[in-house]
Formats: structure tokens, C-alpha cells, sequence
């Protein structure tokens, strides 16, 4: 039995604020096994952020235990990717300089990662625009050099928070189908972040449902539809039955919240 | 092609056009040349003063000299300055109202003080344009040193990268476009600020040459200095922003333009 590669139990995090405290996450657990590809799918606020953050450890939980491959987390963790909802690249770099940003930051020699971070542009078909500025790029594209970026150092666990979020519909449909088909060449662990229903059934292994503010698991839904999922997917009837099963429960939560107040 | 030439046209042919009616306008309202000269007066007393006399040389390498030293000096501390408190919290709570403080106090209100204290020569020049600069090169800094997007600088910190690695390769890049607008208002006041220093008190320059010509009623040298001055101050802004479009390559060329205007 190998060890989960990312791991977080009864989590909370609180936050002291102007107006008392604000508990952003409570007694939230999730794992993420080996190669396994989890969406957390939740409503605005539910402390999505905050999870990243405390994922990469970048942020200390206020209560919990938080471990990647059974070691607990104490600090900045290198091992770990991380791809933003914006591309967030450096404009006075190139696409390759880009991607080698982790090598350099680690302070590793760049002429010896230059084969891998060839190999990722293409994997995100950006070939032949090594040398071009992030601002000659399309907003697609300067997400892919993002994702590459992501992948650049080999990190076993990925996170990514609503990576797609800011492009258009057309290019969104297009990039979850590469990120799943380099997923699936990578054997990766992901955590994804998302309000996307859709995105989130078709990418995930296992979704996890996150509730309005302070964030917790209120269900976890596992996706049995085999890979590689295609168009034909989305109008299949297991794909459809879960999206709408994460519809209504998501619109119970909301009928709930405004009977409350 | 046909767009840049009229570029170049139109305001050379505006420049004419303002400079006949001149002309005309002192001649036609008998305006007397001790008050207004006439356009070749002053072009004649360029042309003595630059080709024949060669007196006026001395002036402007001296404005020159005060404006180019004063200038790297208070740039050269404004950004080290800049780039501390940026990087302090504790520094910053220190000494930021302090230098706010002393922000509002008009600079060359202290030029005879200066004068006082480094004397009559260059120096007293030099310390006033390095302090006049000192404020909006400073201000950019900070505030460019501050803007860098938070998300990369978590990143970096999540690879663990160390401090001054993440100052030379996010931080500073990410300023360099305000540092830059902060360089283009600096040249501007560094010329104010050697020119009000010479009126002060001077023996060189070309802010000595106005005032010795305005007692001698040699309005024509006047003007020939104001002309000198305007050839500078545009010849080192255009030299900034040359540095500028090379080094911020990735930025447009749009916000030095509003800063300038914002400031005179």
C-alpha cells in the first residue's frame, strides 16, 4: 500500500480579519492517491486559494495535518508544481527562458534542463515559438507556456487553480482536452481547482465538493468513465447523470443559504 | 513611410509658420529688440557664441557637467534608496513619512542654503540637482519595486529561491517600467534644478549666461540660452527614453508620455 501523495486531514484555517475571525476551512479532508487526477469543485469563497496555499506550503494550516507522501508539511515545498489561473509569466523573458524559471529559481544549471523544457513546449505545441515573448502569444498559449512551466521540474503533485478560467470557451474546451492527454502521457497526481461542473467531470478522477464558506468536503463523487474522454463523452449518459447529480446538489446548497438568511 | 515624413513635416512646418509671424510681429508693431528680438538676431547670436566667439561653450559644458553629475548621483541613491525600503517593512514604517515630509519642501527653495554649504562653484549645483531628482526616481522605485505580481513572487517562493535572486529576476524587472518613468521626470527637474542654482550664483553656465545677459539688456543672448537649454533637455529625455523602448523592451512606449505631461 503506497502512501497517498498528498494527503490533508480535518484541515481548518482561520484567518484573523478587521472584523474577528473568518474561518476560511474546516475540518476538510481529501487525498490524492498516486497518478490520480482530483477536482475540487466548489462556489466562490469556499477557500479554494487557501487550500492551494496550504498544498504548496506557502501557508501553515491553523489546525490539521497536511502531508505529501507521508511526510507532513513544514515549509515551501519545491516538489510541487503549481499552474495559475492567470498564464503569470515574466514578460522580459523568453517562452524557454519561461518554462526554466523553476531550474533557476532552484538554483539549478540551466544549460542541462534545456533537452526537457524543449520536449515540454512541444507537448504543449508551442514549437518554434521558444524564442518569442509572452506578449506576442495569445492568451492560450501563454497558458500553455504556464502549464509547461508547471511540469518543468518534475513535480510529483500538480496543483492547479482554474488554470482555464480566464480563457474563452473555445480555447477552454480545446486546452482541457491537452491537459488531459499530457496528464495521461505523465502519470502525474493532479489537484484542480474549478467551478466548471463540466470541467470538472470530464478531468477528474474523483471530484470533491467544497461548501460555501468556512470550506468544507460535503461529498466526493467518483467518475468511472473510461479514458481517454472525448466529445462523445460529454453527451454520454454516465457523464451527463453526474453533472446534473452536482447540479441539483449545488442548487439545494444555494435554496438552503437563502432560506437562512 | 509616408506617415513617419509627415510626422517630421508637419511640426517643422508649424515651427516655420510661428517663427515668420515672429518675425513679422516685431517688425510690423516696432516691438524694440531689447524686449523681443527678432528670430535672426538670436540665430546670429547662436552662431557667435557656438562658430565665431565659441563663448558659449564653456556655459553649456558646465550646465552639462552639474546636470550629468547631479543626475547619476541622485539616481545612483534613489534607486539603492528605493530598493531598501521596498524590500523592508520595518525601514519602510521608519523612514517613509520622513522622506514624505521632506518631499513637500520645494527643492530649490533651499538652493542659496546649498549655495552656503558647497559654495559658489559646481558642487552646490550638482547636490541641488541630485536632490531635486532624488524624490520621483526614489517614489517610482518603491512603488515599482512593490507592484510585482504577487502570484510570481509566490512561485519563487515556492521553489525556494533566494531573496536577491527573486529582487534581480521579478522585482527589479517588474519596476523597470515605472523606474523608467521615474528617470523621465527626474531629467526634466535635473536641468530646472542646475539652471535655478547657476541664477543663484554662478561664475559658468548657461542659467549664468541669462542673468549676466538680462543686466546688459542682451536679450537675443537670452534667448540663445533658453534655445541651448531647450536642445539639451530634449536631447536627454530622448536619450532616456531611447534607453527606455531597449532595456523595458516588452512595454510599451505609452507611459512615458503621460508622466512627462504630468509633470510640467
Amino acid at each position: 500500500m503506497t502512501e497517498p501523495r498528498l494527503s490533508i486531514e480535518k484541515l481548518s484555517v482561520t484567518y484573523a480579519s478587521a472584523r474577528g475571525k473568518l474561518t476560511a476551512i474546516q475540518d476538510l479532508s481529501l487525498s490524492v492517491t498516486n497518478g490520480q487526477f482530483v477536482a475540487v469543485l466548489g462556489p466562490s469563497g469556499c477557500g479554494k486559494s487557501t487550500l492551494l496555499n496550504i498544498a504548496s506550503g506557502l501557508l501553515s494550516p491553523s489546525g490539521g495535518l497536511v502531508s505529501i507522501q507521508g511526510k507532513p508539511v513544514t515549509g515551501p515545498r519545491p516538489d510541487v508544481g503549481i499552474v495559475f489561473q492567470q498564464p503569470t509569466l515574466l514578460p522580459w523573458k523568453s517562452v524557454i527562458e519561461n518554462v526554466l524559471v523553476p531550474v533557476q529559481a532552484m538554483g539549478m544549471k540551466v544549460s542541462e534542463h534545456m533537452e526537457r523544457a524543449r520536449s515540454l513546449i512541444k507537448m504543449v505545441r508551442l514549437e518554434g515559438f521558444e524564442n518569442h515573448y509572452p506578449n506576442e502569444l495569445s492568451g492560450g498559449m501563454q497558458q500553455r507556456v504556464g502549464i509547461a512551466r508547471g511540469f518543468m521540474h518534475d513535480p510529483q503533485l500538480l496543483l492547479m487553480d482554474e488554470p482555464f478560467a480566464a480563457l474563452d470557451a473555445m480555447t477552454r474546451e480545446h486546452m482541457t482536452d491537452e491537459l488531459q492527454s499530457m496528464w495521461m502521457q505523465s502519470g502525474k497526481s493532479v489537484l484542480f481547482i474549478t467551478h466548471s461542473i463540466p470541467e470538472a467531470v470530464y478531468l477528474a478522477d474523483r471530484v470533491v465538493v467544497l461548501s460555501a464558506r468556512p470550506g468544507t468536503v460535503v461529498d466526493v463523487i467518483d467518475v468511472p468513465i473510461p479514458r481517454p474522454r472525448t466529445l462523445e463523452t460529454l453527451s454520454s449518459p454516465e457523464f451527463t447523470s453526474i453533472c446534473n447529480r452536482l447540479r441539483m446538489f449545488f442548487r439545494a446548497q444555494s435554496e438552503k443559504q437563502e432560506n437562512k438568511s | 513611410m509616408k506617415d513617419r515624413a509627415l510626422s517630421i513635416i508637419l511640426p517643422m512646418g508649424a515651427l516655420i509658420f510661428l517663427l515668420i509671424i515672429w518675425d513679422r510681429a516685431v517688425v510690423l508693431l516696432e516691438i524694440p529688440t531689447y524686449l523681443l528680438p527678432r528670430p535672426k538676431d538670436v540665430a546670429t547670436a547662436l552662431w557667435n557664441g557656438y562658430v565665431l566667439e565659441q563663448t558659449y561653450w564653456k556655459h553649456l559644458r558646465t550646465t552639462l557637467y552639474e546636470v550629468v553629475v547631479g543626475y547619476g548621483i541622485g539616481c545612483t541613491i534613489a534607486l539603492t534608496a528605493g530598493a531598501i525600503v521596498a524590500e523592508s517593512r520595518l525601514i519602510e514604517r521608519t523612514l517613509m513619512p520622513i522622506i514624505v515630509a521632506i518631499q513637500s519642501i520645494p527643492k530649490v527653495a533651499l538652493a542659496p542654503l546649498l549655495i552656503v554649504w558647497f559654495g559658489f562653484g559646481v558642487a552646490s549645483k550638482m547636490v541641488l540637482v541630485a536632490l531635486i531628482c532624488f524624490f520621483p526616481v526614489f517614489i517610482n522605485s518603491f512603488y515599482g519595486l512593490r507592484s510585482a505580481n504577487p502570484d510570481l513572487l509566490r512561485l519563487y517562493r515556492a521553489f525556494g529561491a533566494p531573496r536577491l535572486h527573486v529582487f534581480f529576476h521579478v522585482k527589479l524587472p517588474s519596476a523597470a517600467g515605472s523606474i523608467f518613468a521615474g528617470l523621465q521626470i527626474g531629467v526634466v527637474l535635473a536641468l530646472i534644478g542646475a539652471i535655478v542654482g547657476e541664477f543663484v550664483s554662478a561664475k559658468e553656465g548657461l542659467g549664468y549666461l541669462i542673468q549676466s545677459s538680462t543686466l546688459s539688456f542682451d536679450v537675443a543672448t537670452m534667448f540663445a540660452a533658453v534655445v541651448s537649454l531647450s536642445a539639451v533637455g530634449i536631447t536627454a529625455s530622448s536619450i532616456v527614453r531611447f534607453v527606455q523602448a531597449k532595456v523595458v523592451f516588452w512595454e510599451q512606449r505609452d507611459s512615458s508620455g503621460a508622466t512627462l505631461s504630468e509633470t510640467v
